[in-house]
């Protein structure tokens, strides 16, 4: 396959950065998309030119590094996978492939197609756990049951990798969808549900603080997600906060 | 926490559209049925208006809330969309929402602003000539005038023609807007999709009737 | 140097009770005054920075990803092992502990294992009050699996996730503590050198892979969590940046490095399909509990396939080759990875593959799914024999246990493994071998600690599945902030320590010394071309079976690589702020050591077990052939300037409790 790419290229955060276009050859149908970025890279390390910087790390959908906002959609125009599992059978020969990094303002692209997501940390570092030590000294893990739909809602929320892909494609750059999985896994828990309260009130508030929009119930996040985290979870977190803030 | 952060916050905000926006279609539809009398039966439309426009728990203390409802959802969902376009300084090079969202629901604050350019015309031919009628001029009761009013509005076609084209925006406006403000406040469960089959209908059925209101005095008298 | 294992006395059972009970403690106010770095955020690192902040040491904590729930701990799919005996299998600890020493082909430390197997149930009960969603039945309490090597259902799972799921209950436990001040967390950050002051470890220098700043940080004690060395083979089962930079940093400061060719090579990952290919994908052991493994019988078959003239369905039931059930009854498809690894070799080698290149073998859920829908059918009462009916209620099932990775093959290779069968081949996965660690999980350097994968200390030389997640948490959470307290006690009225003193000024300019010269190389090829190369030879000599001729080739011709490399790679960019290919230059010269010192240890070890298969050493019927008399021992290595000068030290393997016997799996 034969393709042309337009690419962000921004040297650091502090550069205004542009879109510039690149030729490229000798594309495979089989090759994952970030293999054929691999390829580019090859292409032009020889050249002399400068390689593109781009997040990846397990190649397998589960770390949540790699991003890319591909021909206007985040993770590209496959469903249910991130940017290292789609793969090039996706694209026709001579297709023109934009490649943009995930953008908002709470994450500033750090070199090219990478972009900072550390608010995500910090939101996570606001309430993403249950305080319960880490002795070993619990009680035994059969003494609570959890009904079974709970129990598996719970992991769906939980699944969630933190790739920002809601953010990136939600018009507001909202991070309600990732906020609300986290939420929503330990509210179904019982384990969760005794510090219910401050953790929504804490996480919403330091999502607020990092500068990202509001939720307008696109679903756009939903579509994108490559893990299909349900809209169900920020209706679920709405409910959470409405009653916290009742509360509190 | 404090109670203040709850009014700050990005779901109060929500939740705060929401409810406003959940009681504006409360307005609209009994607007909708109203008006919807005019086309069967002059009188009726007539006693009805006067009812509304004498009584004074509708004058003096539904209309104020509606007033206020009605700046208040267009204030926040101002202050919402300049939020929203802080959050991303730079916009994409491409992209592709169609792949993922309705138009309707990416574009609300533009529905959301013709429906506000609409409002000042709508107030400016019916509702300030009423204050005007009632609380300025003070001319005394007269309960036949209203469908007198009403299609004299209507013998221009331009406005005849802009008013049908809000209501075209308005459709689009309800049909994301409905949804969302049950998902805002927090409804997403087993009647969601009834919620949403309902709400469907409702933004085709209540601006459809709007236009085929307008277009029947327009054509009709 | 003698090697001191520091194994407690007394009975097996109640070695690390005693231990505990007779160890030094660090007073909580006292716990403040002492600063721990800890390098590498998964499982083990993770759980260990957690629990030692919240124990009150300020911790630092490192990880090269952008955050460090990205550790590749959360790849691990299948699940996590505990001798919680819910199933009323005849399960226990000793159970446990046994699988896991036999598994490991009795290359591994008893009391290890012992207290591996001991804390094992701890790491359930702890990941449960922290919100981890791990699978559960309909009576609301925990489900468990089968995995391979044992005949016990002890493996607790999250679907296909639970590495996703174990992690991320870490990273909350992280989360915490870094909410409360008590981890300092450095992302995007790579540790390049420890610092060792008055002969105990001290610190390390790091780089900012952000701004490209050399940064230098101490602590009174240095963990390393950092996991394995399978990218050595390039092609691997681990993430890109998965690398074995800080603990071949440490060995080349004094830690001894054991067993560097116990290398697990994982039987079920999607086969290559190009030169492209930048890793490889595994699919969950889990797999093997429904899928049937095999290769057509007839030559003339496979040939016929590889040809792309037949398709795997055109095939009669008595033209296939269930070749793991043939060779090994009693376990059939769930025989320990290394012997269903190298039996999918055996195979490939004697022509009978199904792929384009001849490596792959068939993973069959056909007969899964008929015996689910008939069990479905009956259950609801419909028709047993209606095949359509019972092949879509069968699908459904195989579905909702296994749906994610059924995709996840989709996806890659673009067939559906609902209706025609995968196609499989083994590839590297995890590395038993690493750091050489006494009881105490403590280094050869004192103070320095390594943990998870990158210590050596619990798998022998295969390591059974759904054991990884399990020992890494059980050094985190368990094992390390005991043992750690007891060689801090004598520390706590140090102080801070300087990071102005001689020792850092010496670490730091070493490592500006090595990017500079990458910097001003001016060479002619990548650094992936480089790594490419010495993937190839450790696959094709150093990979699932090796011999005296290709080992001793390898030695060379991976000596003559590094060479190259230093000639003739070529690092593009700036050192001063984001550089992915120097990050890349610094881990594959490590790398280029670590090749030879595998391949030298593979040399040296003249018999076969576990993950090592010598083609010299092998019964008639081609099975692994052990030299206890010989070779029952850890072989731990001392740098020496280059890996060709590396120096032996043998840690005898003493078994008590345990009777030697060839592992059997028939």
């Amino acid at each position: 396959m034969k393709l042309t790419l337009k690419i962000w290229r921004q040297k650091n955060a502090q550069d205004k950065g542009a879109m510039v276009d690149y030729k490229i050859d000798g594309i495979e149908p089989d090759m994952s998309f970030l293999e054929m970025l691999d390829v580019f890279n090859e292409q032009q390390i020889n050249a002399g030119e400068e390689p593109v910087a781009f997040d990846h790390d397990c190649r397998e959908g589960i770390c949540g590094m790699c991003s890319l906002f591909i021909n206007g959609e985040a993770h590209g125009p496959d469903r249910g996978v991130t940017t290292c599992q789609l793969h090039m059978r996706m694209f026709n020969d001579g297709d023109t492939i934009t490649i943009e990094p995930f953008r908002a303002a709470a994450f500033p692209v750090v070199k090219d197609l990478v972009v900072d997501r550390s608010s995500f940390d910090r939101i996570q570092h606001a309430g993403g756990f249950i305080s319960v030590n880490t002795s070993g000294n619990t009680i035994d893990a059969n003494t609570i049951p959890v009904n079974k739909k709970d129990a598996d809602d719970a992991f769906d929320a939980a699944t969630c990798i933190g790739c920002g892909a809601c953010v990136a494609s939600c018009k507001n750059s909202s991070a309600m969808l990732f906020v609300a999985a986290k939420v929503s896994q330990y509210a179904l828990l019982p384990q969760g549900r005794i510090e219910a309260t401050d953790r929504v009130l804490n996480m919403v508030n330091q999502m607020d603080h990092e500068g990202f929009g509001n939720c307008t119930n696109t679903g756009a996040c939903e579509v994108e997600c490559p893990k299909g985290i349900s809209l169900e979870n920020i209706a679920r977190m709405n409910r959470e906060y409405l009653s916290a803030s009742l509360k509190g | 926490m404090a109670k203040s952060a709850l009014l700050k916050s990005s779901i109060a905000k929500k939740v705060a559209m929401a409810l406003s926006g959940i009681f504006l279609m409360l307005f609209l539809a009994q607007h909708f049925f109203i008006n919807m009398t005019s086309v069967f039966s002059s009188n009726t439309f007539n006693s009805i208006s006067h009812f509304m426009g004498n009584n004074p728990l509708v004058q003096f203390v539904i209309q104020p809330i509606l007033i206020v409802g009605v700046i208040f959802h267009f204030i926040m969902g101002f202050v919402l969309e300049i939020q929203n376009r802080n959050a991303r300084p730079i916009s994409y090079a491409k992209n592709n929402g169609a792949a993922n969202s309705s138009w309707a629901s990416r574009n609300m604050i533009y529905s959301g602003v013709v429906i506000l350019a609409f409002l000042g015309l709508h107030s400016y031919d019916f509702w300030v000539p009423e204050m005007v009628y009632k609380y300025v001029e003070v001319n005394p009761l007269d309960e036949t005038r209203y469908f007198h009013e009403l299609v004299a509005k209507f013998e221009s076609p331009v406005r005849t023609a802009l008013y049908c084209l809000s209501f075209v925006l308005l459709s689009l406006h309800l049909r994301h807007g409905f949804s969302s403000s049950f998902q805002s406040v927090g409804q997403n469960n087993k009647y969601t999709k009834g919620m949403k089959g309902f709400g469907l209908w409702f933004s085709v059925i209540v601006p459809l009737g709007f236009v085929v209101i307008a277009l029947f005095h327009h054509f009709n008298h | 140097m003698a090697l001191d294992s520091k194994i407690p006395n007394g009975p097996i059972a109640d070695k690390w009770t005693d231990y505990k009970d007779h160890i030094n403690l660090v007073n909580p106010a006292n716990k403040r005054n002492l600063d721990i770095i800890v390098v590498g955020t998964g499982l083990a690192g993770g759980s260990a920075a957690a629990t030692l902040a919240e124990l009150g040491y300020n911790v630092k904590a490192f990880c090269f990803q952008d955050s460090p729930r990205r550790a590749h701990s959360i790849a691990a799919q299948g699940g996590i092992n505990a001798a919680k005996n819910y199933k009323g299998d005849g399960d226990s600890v000793h159970r446990l502990f046994y699988d896991t020493v036999k598994g490991g082909d009795y290359r591994a430390r008893e009391a290890n294992v012992y207290r591996l197997a001991e804390v094992s149930s701890n790491i359930i009960d702890q990941c449960v009050a922290q919100g981890v969603p791990l699978a559960r039945e309909y009576g609301g309490l925990l489900d468990n699996r089968s995995f391979g090597g044992t005949l016990v259902s002890r493996t607790f799972y999250a679907q296909g996730q639970t590495g996703q799921q174990l992690l991320l209950g870490a990273y909350s436990a992280m989360n915490r503590q870094i909410g409360r001040g008590k981890i300092k967390m450095y992302n995007r950050h790579e540790m390049l050198e420890l610092v060792i002051i008055d002969g105990k470890a001290r610190g390390i220098i790091a780089r900012n892979l952000v701004t490209g700043e050399i940064e230098r940080h101490s602590a009174h004690a240095v963990v390393i969590g950092s996991g394995g060395y399978g990218n050595v083979f390039f092609l691997s089962t681990n993430a890109m940046g998965s690398n074995a930079t800080a603990a071949w940093k440490i060995h080349k400061k004094g830690a001894f490095f054991a067993n560097p060719c116990y290398t697990q090579i994982h039987p079920t990952c999607i086969p290559v399909s190009g030169d492209h290919q930048s890793k490889l994908t595994l699919m969950s052991e889990s797999l093997r509990n429904d899928g049937r493994i095999w290769v057509p019988a007839k030559l003339e078959d496979a040939q016929a396939i590889r040809e792309g003239k037949k398709k795997a369905t055109d095939l009669a039931e008595a033209d296939r080759d269930y070749f793991l059930e043939r060779r090994y009854p009693a376990f059939g498809n769930l025989v320990p990875r290394d012997v269903a690894s190298r039996a999918a070799k055996e195979r490939c080698d004697a022509g009978f593959g199904v792929n384009k290149t001849g490596e792959a073998v068939y993973l069959d859920f056909a007969a899964a799914i008929q015996r689910y829908g008939k069990e479905q059918a009956h259950i609801k009462g419909l028709d047993e024999n209606d095949t359509k009916l019972v092949t879509k209620l069968g699908t459904d099932i195989v579905r909702s246990k296994y749906g994610n990775l059924f995709q996840m093959y989709y996806k890659i290779v673009d067939e559906d493994p609902y209706t025609t069968p995968m196609m499989i081949y083994p590839a590297v996965h995890y590395t038993m071998g690493g750091t050489w660690v006494d009881y105490n999980l403590m280094t050869t350097i004192p103070g320095c600690f390594s943990i998870g994968e990158s210590n050596f200390s619990d798998h022998g030389a295969n390591r059974l599945g759904a054991s990884a997640l399990m020992q890494g948490l059980a050094d985190g959470y368990f094992v390390l902030p005991y043992t750690i307290g007891d060689y801090l006690a004598p520390d706590i009225k140090m102080g801070a320590i300087s990071t102005d003193r001689p020792e850092f000024d010496e670490a730091e300019k070493s490592v500006k010394d090595l990017i500079a010269k990458f910097m001003n190389n001016k060479g002619t090829h990548s650094v992936d071309h480089f790594h490419k190369k010495l993937g190839k030879i450790m696959w094709n000599k150093v990979g699932m079976a090796r011999n005296a001729k290709g080992l001793t080739e390898a030695i060379e011709e991976i000596a003559a690589l590094r060479e190259e490399f230093y000639k003739d790679v070529k690092v593009p960019g700036t050192d001063k702020g984001f550089n992915q290919e120097l990050e890349k230059a610094i881990r594959v010269a490590d790398f280029l050591e670590l090749g030879e010192l595998f391949a030298k240890d593979a040399l040296h070890r003249n018999e076969s077990c576990g993950g090592h298969f010598r083609e010299e050493y092998q019964t008639e019927e081609g099975e692994a052939l052990r030299d206890d008399e010989n070779f029952a021992y850890v072989a731990a290595w001392e740098y020496k300037g280059k890996p060709s000068d590396a120096v032996l030290h043998k840690e005898p393997l003493v078994y008590e409790n345990i009777k030697l016997v060839q592992r059997s799996y028939k």
